[in-house]
């Protein structure tokens, strides 16, 4: 009987070593695309002033947008420096959205002109453009695939019982705060000439 | 049978993929640790009889460690070296200081997907073959490889491009090119103790085994002679058995890389699309040689088995039919356009 008593104790205490671990392990991997986020948003900081100088000689009539670009990125650059994932998630992610609506306009903008385009320094510039952008973005999704797997792992039943031990502690998702994000486009396909 | 979300999809092909390696360690096991087995039963007496003085007693499972030892010795030497062989062979160069617009797209495509999966920046081959193709190879996650065809840079989008990419790239995360490693140093050995054996029977060996178990009792020679014609069918079929189980896992491996890369890319589509370029531009890869095929977005030698659906893709494909794959992908974008949420993390 005293056997089975301690072979049970013995259980018992190597999953809980796991399930600690465990959660120890996914709270680590949490910190570190949060801070691979960081990473990537610095680096499209520092991409803004060199694309704001690439495009600034010919666009001398669009300087509003210019701007708003770099207004944006200021802003974000500031709210960037204390954010963490247990707080301030939304205020940053609220900047950010902002920076990244300013520099998609600035992209439009950099469609309408045909001699901006003709050089190949703005091709270039696109594609990182572009690339930046895919790099923020996939960055925010692989944090928050790897909050929500830690998320409902310290609810779910039995780790929710050494939550508490391991200091595990929900952990806010980067989600879309500007509505006009989230909502689907329209597009009017039926050519009738608008009211 | 093939429903499900991209999540869902991940863990049934990781749970049946395990599910057949356990059957392949088994398999090995009864071939090297069986032999061992069957010889201890045929060389301990039998209740009531007494061993002769210095007769040879079988009690430690000498077959057994030599041929896992073998097989561990065999999947090292070419883990170790393989990545190098794999590239070296297929001519590939380093993309380093990427020229051409493309090739700058290509660098940027791999580096967004590295930060989607979580990995460090592999290193980026580019293969100068026509054919649209692309492979993953390396030691671990800090030593890996990604290598596309020419071809493949020309005929593919950026998105499809990027759904390629994270293919590969899931190859890398999900460790197939180390599981994949070690059940062809498996199967190698296999092959070896098959070959061995149908020699050593040929020659005579049965006589042998054959007078030593007669001089048993009854019932422990039945035993013994039932368990040593098991062996020696499973022995022969060894090699044939051995390689379908692992082509089984290998295709297993490419449904889960499908649905990795539609969860670093989420957009299913495009890679469905990509497969259809790749499918539709049949011609074989020459660059890349036979025995790396399951490191391939798709099978570089363009054989039927890999094409069609049937019981020969079933069984002797090293991928899933395209049809099939191209289809679980449709499938997956249906689901995530009408959920939009993504669900538990994997």
């Amino acid at each position: 009987m005293s056997w089975v008593l301690l072979v049970a104790i013995v259980v018992v205490v190597l999953w809980g070593i796991s399930g600690y671990n465990g959660l120890i392990r996914l709270k680590g991997e949490t910190l570190n695309a949060w801070k691979q986020i960081d990473v990537q948003l610095k680096r499209r900081y520092d991409l803004i002033p060199n694309l704001v100088n690439a495009v600034k000689g010919a666009m001398e009539f669009e300087k509003g947008t210019l701007e708003a670009v770099i207004q944006a990125r200021n802003q974000a650059v500031k709210i960037q420096a204390d954010a963490l994932p247990t707080g301030g998630v939304k205020q940053l992610a609220g900047a950010e959205a902002q920076l990244g609506a300013a520099l998609s306009r600035l992209n439009v903008v950099v469609e309408q002109y045909p001699q901006l385009k003709a050089t190949a320094n703005i091709g270039q510039l696109q594609e990182e453009l572009a690339s930046t952008e895919n790099r923020v973005a996939f960055a925010r999704q692989l944090y928050n695939d790897t909050a929500t797997t830690y998320n409902v792992r310290q609810q779910q039943f039995p780790w929710s019982l050494i939550a508490g031990m391991a200091r595990a502690e929900p952990v806010e998702l980067w989600e879309i705060t500007d509505e006009k994000e989230r909502a689907v486009p329209t597009v009017d396909l039926s050519g009738k000439p608008k009211a | 049978m093939s429903g499900g979300n991209l999540f869902e999809q991940q863990r049934r092909n990781r749970r049946r993929s395990a599910l057949l390696v356990l059957v392949f360690l088994l398999f090995f096991a009864w071939i090297g640790f069986g032999a061992d087995y069957i010889l201890y039963l045929s060389t301990t007496p039998a209740q009531g009889e007494f061993s002769r003085p210095g007769a040879y007693h079988h009690t430690i499972p000498w077959f057994g460690m030599l041929a896992s030892v073998l097989a561990l010795g065999m999947a090292w030497y070419s883990w170790k070296n393989g990545p190098k062989q794999v590239l070296w062979a297929s001519g590939a160069w380093e993309l380093v200081s990427p020229t051409k617009p493309q090739e700058q797209m290509l660098v940027n495509v791999v580096e967004e997907m590295a930060i989607a999966a979580g990995l460090p920046r592999p290193t980026i081959w580019m293969v100068p073959d026509p054919d649209p193709n692309a492979f993953a190879t390396g030691t671990d996650e800090r030593h890996a490889h990604i290598a596309v065809t020419e071809g493949l840079l020309a005929a593919l989008n950026r998105d499809e491009l990027q759904a390629v990419v994270a293919h590969e790239l899931s190859h890398i995360k999900n460790y197939d090119v180390k599981l994949m490693t070690l059940l062809a140093a498996l199967v190698g050995v296999l092959a070896l103790i098959s070959d061995f054996t149908c020699r050593f029977f040929g020659r005579g060996g049965a006589r042998v085994s054959g007078s030593r178990s007669s001089g048993k009792g009854k019932g422990g020679g039945a035993l013994i002679l039932i368990l040593l014609v098991i062996w020696l069918i499973s022995v022969l079929l060894a090699p044939i058995v051995s390689r379908l189980l692992a082509l089984a896992v290998s295709r297993k491996r490419e449904y889960l890389a499908d649905a990795s890369s539609a969860q670093f890319t989420r957009n299913p589509a495009a890679l469905a699309a990509a497969l259809r370029k790749i499918e539709d531009a049949a011609a074989p890869t020459k660059a890349i040689q036979h025995g790396s095929a399951h490191l391939c977005i798709a099978d570089p030698l363009g054989r039927r088995a890999n094409i069609k659906e049937g019981l020969l893709a079933d069984l002797f494909g090293t991928h899933p039919p395209m049809a099939v794959r191209i289809a679980r992908l449709k499938e997956m974008a249906y689901q995530y356009q009408k959920t939009g949420v993504m669900p538990e993390g994997v």
